[in-house]
């Protein structure tokens, strides 16, 4: 990787990195891709893709309400709210 | 007081030897005077430690107490307290009061436990050394400088100072038999799906498991029979009986058949490490077990596909802090994406952003394929070793960790010697299986060394009862870092 694409990928992370740490950054990023580099010498032909330690599927339950309506509560620890409402910077025009 | 396990506390207080009030206050005065030499607390929370002693007391005297009540332990910063700070060692969460209990917290709290406070640990549970938390390294109190591991660092070293009775920890890669190797203790890593993981901070949710730190297997079994169980709330918890795991901690370990990797004696293992490990393999013979060579070929596998899955799932769960809804949020943004980028970069330390951009990476257009896919393939390989291994072997045994604990500052700078640390533990979660650090002794430099014991799907009961028959035959675990 390059310095442009720790700057791009920092974008798709939403992550701002100062322009006098990007080098370390890189760096560090492709030193961490150089050590995972070493799966490639596995074979892995016909091996289906582990997602689950008990190959377990999601677990449905019947479609109730079951939880109250905590807003006020979960609210509480908001940097920003007014009428229950999130505030963040003007997005529309 | 603050010497005994927490079997002997039970006793102490069913007899009336002292109140759950007076060892709470012994323990909240012991992290007053000792804990500015080590950090393993982010905070204390005297007043409601008091309160919940105060009842402790009231139950105990009616004779309705089950085991843990009255006992002070203290929570890793990532479970979430009602009404308490949970941080996750990071600035993001400085602020953040959570409105709700983590499911452990509240079974603990039913069982009459006593919350001393919340334990210190690596930024959202990323590191193997307790360096990179927001609220300043933790030092172990064997050596205070060195590391305590990481990344239930705090939670470690609170105990090995004796500064809580129990802790709890929770473990991705090795976060709790780590640091339970460089502090002398007991750390338990339960099957993937074994205890709740409603309401911990999720960093890879395919992986992280809680589980209970204490100085003896026994205390352990009796914190695994309240934080264990199946919850409705946890979409990945495991309906799966849950046996009495004191009730079979004294059976036999005669014909027990022990498995030992070769792979784990290899090149990078520390000398005065495989001496230990050796000296207890034999203790295990005398006990009865059997040894046999086993091999778990693709254990060179483990470090590159954990450094995939984990950030890989990291960048998704960590996604989550936009400086939106809760955390941290930067000064007068200039629009949404100033306010998601720089809260963000402020609120991260920089191990946290470095795994955020390697998953980001690894789950990209184009890439997703040559590594997270790559990377699931070899964790299935891992895990058919074990299962290969298993039909041979009851429990496997080896080290935790390539050395006992290092210097403070060692390896901070390098990521990637901080990632080796952990080539031993790392294929437990990866499989998803249970595994166990317990005492094994102290190298020429006076360092305690950890045995990692690893079992079966849901073995947690046969592991206990193997770590405990070892207790009961060396003194180990008994060691203690301060002589007070």
């Amino acid at each position: 990787m390059k310095h442009d694409d720790i700057i791009a990928l920092a974008h798709l992370a939403r992550i701002n990195i100062n322009s006098d740490m990007v080098d370390d950054v890189t760096d560090n990023i492709n030193n961490i891709l150089s050590l995972v580099d070493q799966l490639q010498q596995a074979d892995t032909d016909g091996v289906e893709p582990m997602s689950h330690p008990l190959d377990a599927s999601q677990r449905l339950r019947a479609d109730e309400v079951t939880e109250k309506d905590q807003r006020d509560s979960l609210q509480s620890v908001s940097p920003a709210v007014e009428s229950g409402l999130f505030l963040v910077p003007q997005v529309i025009e | 007081m603050h010497q005994y396990t927490i079997a002997e506390l039970i006793t102490g207080l069913r007899e009336k030897r002292f109140s759950s009030t007076e060892l709470t206050q012994h323990y909240l005065d012991r992290i007053h005077t000792l804990d500015k030499q080590f950090n393993s607390y982010i905070s204390v929370n005297e007043e409601q430690a008091l309160a919940s002693a105060l009842k402790a007391d009231e139950r105990i005297a009616k004779g309705e107490s089950g085991d843990l009540c009255g006992i002070p332990i203290a929570h890793k910063d990532l479970f979430c307290t009602q009404g308490v700070k949970t941080s996750c060692g990071s600035k993001m969460l400085d602020n953040f009061i959570p409105p709700y209990n983590a499911t452990i917290v509240e079974n603990l709290a039913n069982a009459g436990a006593v919350t001393l406070g919340k334990t210190n640990m690596d930024e959202f549970a990323m590191g193997s050394s307790n360096e990179s938390s927001f609220y300043g390294a933790v030092k172990n109190p064997w050596d205070t400088n060195t590391v305590p591991g990481g990344s239930s660092g705090g939670s470690a070293a609170a105990i090995a100072a004796q500064l809580a009775a129990a802790t709890t920890g929770s473990d991705t890669g090795g976060s709790i038999r780590q640091p339970a190797s460089f502090c002398g203790l007991t750390g338990l890593k339960p099957t993937y799906g074994r205890v709740s993981r409603w309401g911990m901070v999720a960093y890879a949710s395919s992986l992280d498991q809680a589980g209970p730190m204490t100085r003896t297997a026994e205390d352990a079994a009796i914190m695994l029979n309240t934080m264990a169980g199946f919850d409705a709330k946890d979409s990945t918890s495991v309906d799966e009986a849950k046996p009495d795991y004191t009730a079979t901690l004294n059976d036999s370990l005669e014909g027990l058949r022990i498995g030992v990797p070769e792979e784990y004696f290899q090149d990078g293992l520390d000398n005065d490490v495989a001496t230990l490990i050796q000296s207890a393999l034999a203790e295990y013979e005398k006990l009865g077990a059997t040894l046999h060579t086993i091999s778990l070929p693709h254990t060179h596998l483990a470090v590159p596909a954990y450094y995939v899955i984990a950030p890989a799932e990291a960048s998704a769960n960590l996604s989550r802090f936009d400086g939106v809804r809760y955390g941290h949020r930067c000064d007068n943004p200039s629009d949404l994406m100033d306010l998601y980028k720089r809260s963000r970069e402020e609120g991260f330390g920089e191990e946290v952003k470095r795994r955020i951009l390697v998953g980001a990476y690894a789950l990209s257009a184009g890439y997703y394929d040559a590594y997270y896919r790559k990377a699931q393939q070899v964790r299935r390989l891992i895990k058919q070793d074990f299962v290969d291994a298993f039909k041979q072997v009851d429990v496997i045994a080896g080290p935790v960790a390539p050395t006992p604990a290092f210097g403070i500052g060692a390896k901070s700078k390098d990521p990637v010697s901080m990632y080796l640390e952990d080539i031993y533990t790392l294929p437990t979660n990866l499989a998803g299986l249970c595994g166990i650090s317990i005492p094994c002794g102290l190298t020429p430099n006076k360092q305690p060394v950890g045995l990692q014991l690893t079992g079966n799907y849901f073995a947690e009961a046969k592991l206990l009862n193997v770590a405990h028959q070892f207790q009961q035959q060396t003194d180990h675990h008994k060691q203690t870092a301060l002589n007070d």
